[in-house]
């Protein structure tokens, strides 16, 4: 099994959360994952990009054409990261309107649970949902747990309930 | 303990490599991409079996200068910092070279090809080449951590310190890494005078120097650390592949993607300098053709000094920037004829980062800008930089740098006719004490008139907030001494001192001419106004500052002087309808943008 995924948003959206869960996941499951993350200034309401590489690979980084999955957070992405997916590459966009890809108002999901930022993880429950990821439902719920402070555990896992339970437009 | 393998980015990996091998001081100053290296060694380090002392010392020169005398006692250290860290600490540096050390000490080094986050891409294997000191340059997280146990011994084994360094793609990239149980080393701290070494004057120098040669030359011939093969099936004969770090990573999986993997001699080159002279050799005696792929700078390529190289000196392989997978694609077709990559890039730029939503620096560079609108700016590293987006900031060069320039521009105008500019300088806290004071004083004993404006948000917050000397606390939030800004800018010399949060933008205006007032009068000489308000990233202070309902009423006419001019990611316009509109997502209700309104057109409400 080998997968490529890209997740791509600004900075302050949960990008590098979402890319902890996926990648704990594979960790869990003792398949070898590489993940790149954006740190530094871009994490001040920049553009940030991380990828994600399940499987037998040596770097994380992905060139061109190679991502099968595209999580997007921030619409806006699109015309900057599209060229990294291969022509079967899925994309699935938290997107209030119509358009390219599989579509979600994950952020106005998240606010009806009182924080935008959850619009991660209801990305996360589609991408599950649409079975375009190698996680379980129940590998991404043990993740989560895993990785969110105590406190927030519930509401995120509420969250994903909701991306799971959505019906996505396409 | 054992085996057990755990999700690590790579600078977390180094850091728990670093307890493991019985690193017992550990000094940093933080810097992208760096950084979570020492914060991995605080949060970690309930693990180290025996005393570990952790600091973010006040800059790299004192970090490695703390490391450097802990090596002296036996003991194994680590100094921690950024490719331009390595600038500030480039004097002790240097010396170590020739003095050598005693217990393991490495230098780590994080580099940025791109750049992504600094001031310059510079290859911290070239700045060894100069130094003489061996770098090991590792390809993944996992290896990274793998190379702290032996580096420790190499360092040991020929007394000199050894610097590893990874680059923002192994620092910031996680994957699975196996945890390890920590070694016990039993050292007391144990200093051996020797004064013609540690304080070696010109006399001992060149025995030291003669020293540190041979021991370069046995260094090269290291067996463990000797460029791996992983050998082809010969069908492109006397042509292979050379590449180190996260390029080799890079490399290895396009190679896989091409179904090129095992056609072709391809080597790991694990310590970029000294290059081993029998790879060298064989290099020279069984290849025609070399490709040479590594960030940033031709370090393998120079030593290597092959005739049919490929690389960055002949143009064959890019000269600056990331060699990302589709770089070295282009570069691994042209070299093996292959079909070139036809792959589109990006149609777009992304979005460019901005100051927080509800950031105080917004509020006092809106106010700077409002004041002095032809005013020099000089400014600063931080976040602060993001300035330059409400055009508060024209000047940007190294930590501390803006204090020297705003006394040279003040210098260079004066001596024309007398006039000169306002010049407002902006420098954080952190970079204040890294490299600001030496500066304030010689602008004060140069009798420089400009405002210096020390933006303190009570953190090193582009980094993601390590402590600064002013807090009472240290590494890990323990409790220490504080040392305050105001008593240490009057020792400076500064006659002309006040403190406002910039939130109250009147009175930070009416403080702001004041400061001018001073520089301008016949005593005038340097101003400084400490803009005071806490780092809003920072959970406290967002909880004890009041909260509003934001909004924008009717009586907006789209000037676009709040989404523009101030700058707040939380305003964007609604082009269809002409009125800036509020993103309730990403508003902290802070009212900063209040004041900005020339129509009164941005309301508050309490929640």
């Amino acid at each position: 099994m080998k997968q490529q995924i890209i997740v791509s948003g600004i900075g302050g959206q949960g990008v590098l959360f979402l890319t902890k869960v996926i990648a704990q996941v594979a960790v869990n499951r003792n398949i070898p994952v590489l993940t790149s993350e954006t740190h530094g200034m871009a994490q001040r309401g920049g553009t940030v990009l991380s990828t994600i590489k399940v499987g037998d690979f040596a770097s994380p980084l992905v060139r061109t054409g190679q991502a099968n999955l595209g999580l997007l957070l921030w619409e806006a992405n699109l015309p900057v990261h599209r060229s990294l997916l291969n022509a079967d590459g899925v994309i699935l966009i938290n997107a209030e309107n119509p358009g390219e890809g599989t579509r979600i108002d994950a952020a106005g999901i998240a606010r009806s649970l009182g924080n935008a930022v959850l619009a991660n993880l209801v990305l996360l429950g589609l991408a599950v949902k649409e079975q375009t990821l190698f996680c379980s439902q129940d590998e991404c719920e043990t993740a989560i747990k895993q990785l969110a402070p105590a406190r927030f555990v519930d509401q995120n896992i509420e969250a994903f309930h909701k991306g799971l339970a959505t019906i996505p437009a396409k | 303990m054992k085996n057990k393998i755990e999700l690590l980015m790579g600078n977390e990996a180094i850091g728990q490599g670093l307890i493991e091998a019985g690193c017992q001081v550990a000094a940093a100053y933080p810097g992208t991409p760096s950084t979570e290296i020492l914060q991995a060694v605080i949060d970690r380090s309930n693990q180290a079996i025996e005393p570990l002392h952790i600091e973010w010392s006040v800059n790299e020169k004192i970090a490695f200068e703390v490391a450097l005398a802990a090596s002296y006692t036996g003991k194994r250290s680590v100094a921690v910092m950024k490719q331009v860290g390595l600038n500030v600490a480039a004097d002790p540096f240097m010396r170590t070279a020739y003095l050598g050390i005693k217990g393991g000490m490495l230098t780590i080094v994080a580099d940025d090809p791109g750049p992504h986050s600094s001031q310059s891409e510079q290859d911290t294997r070239l700045f060894c080449l100069q130094a003489r000191v061996p770098v090991l340059d590792p390809s993944s997280p996992a290896e990274a951590k793998d190379f702290v146990q032996p580096a420790f011994e190499l360092a040991e084994k020929y007394e000199t310190n050894v610097v590893l360094r990874p680059t923002t793609r192994i620092c910031h990239s996680r994957q699975n890494v196996a945890i390890n149980t920590p070694v016990a080393l039993n050292r007391q701290a144990d200093f051996v005078h020797d004064t013609h070494r540690w304080a070696a004057t010109p006399a001992f120098l060149p025995a030291l120097h003669r020293n540190l040669n041979a021991n370069l030359e046995k260094i090269a011939a290291e067996t463990n650390w000797q460029p791996r093969l992983t050998a082809g099936d010969n069908s492109r004969p006397r042509t292979a592949l050379v590449a180190s770090g996260i390029v080799y990573a890079n490399l290895v999986d396009l190679l896989d993607e091409l179904d090129l993997s095992n056609a072709i001699d391809l080597y790991q080159v694990l310590m970029s300098y000294p290059l081993s002279p029998d790879f060298s050799q064989q290099l020279h005696n069984n290849y025609d053709r070399v490709l040479i792929l590594e960030e940033t700078y031709p370090v393998i390529e120079l030593q290597l000094a092959h005739p049919g190289s490929r690389g960055k000196q002949n143009g064959a392989v890019p000269r600056e920037g990331e060699l990302t997978p589709d770089v070295i694609h282009q570069a691994l077709a042209d070299f093996l004829d292959l079909e070139p990559p036809t792959e589109k890039s990006a149609e777009r730029r992304g979005q460019r980062p901005s100051l927080c939503p509800g950031c105080s620096h917004r509020s006092a560079f809106y106010s700077i800008k409002k004041c002095f609108p032809k005013g020099i700016y000089p400014s600063d590293i931080g976040c602060y930089t993001l300035g330059m987006n409400l055009g508060a900031v024209h000047t940007v060069h190294c930590m501390g740098a803006c204090i020297s320039q705003g006394a040279g521009f003040y210098q260079a105008y004066q001596q024309d006719d007398g006039e000169f500019p306002t010049i407002i300088v902006t420098i954080g806290d952190s970079t204040f004490f890294h490299a600001g004071i030496p500066a304030l004083i010689n602008a004060v004993i140069q009798q420089a008139r400009i405002i210096v404006v020390i933006l303190d948000n009570s953190t090193t917050a582009m980094t993601g907030g390590q402590p600064v000397p002013h807090m009472g606390f240290s590494a890990g939030e323990v409790p220490t001494k504080a040392v305050a800004i105001e008593p240490l800018v009057k020792a400076a010399g500064v006659e002309w001192l006040e403190v406002c949060d910039p939130y109250d933008n009147e009175k930070f205006e009416e403080f702001l001419k004041q400061a001018d007032d001073h520089i301008r009068s016949p005593e005038g000489g340097v101003a400084v106004l400490i803009a005071r308000h806490g780092c809003i990233m920072d959970p406290a202070v967002r909880k004890a500052q009041e909260s509003f309902l934001v909004t924008i009423n009717d009586a907006c006419v789209g000037c676009r002087i709040c989404v523009d001019k101030f700058e707040c990611p939380a305003l964007t316009m609604d082009e269809d309808n002409n009125v800036a509109v509020v993103d309730q997502d990403r508003c902290i209700g802070c009212g900063t943008c209040i004041p900005v309104c020339p129509v009164n057109a941005i309301i508050k409400e309490e929640k």
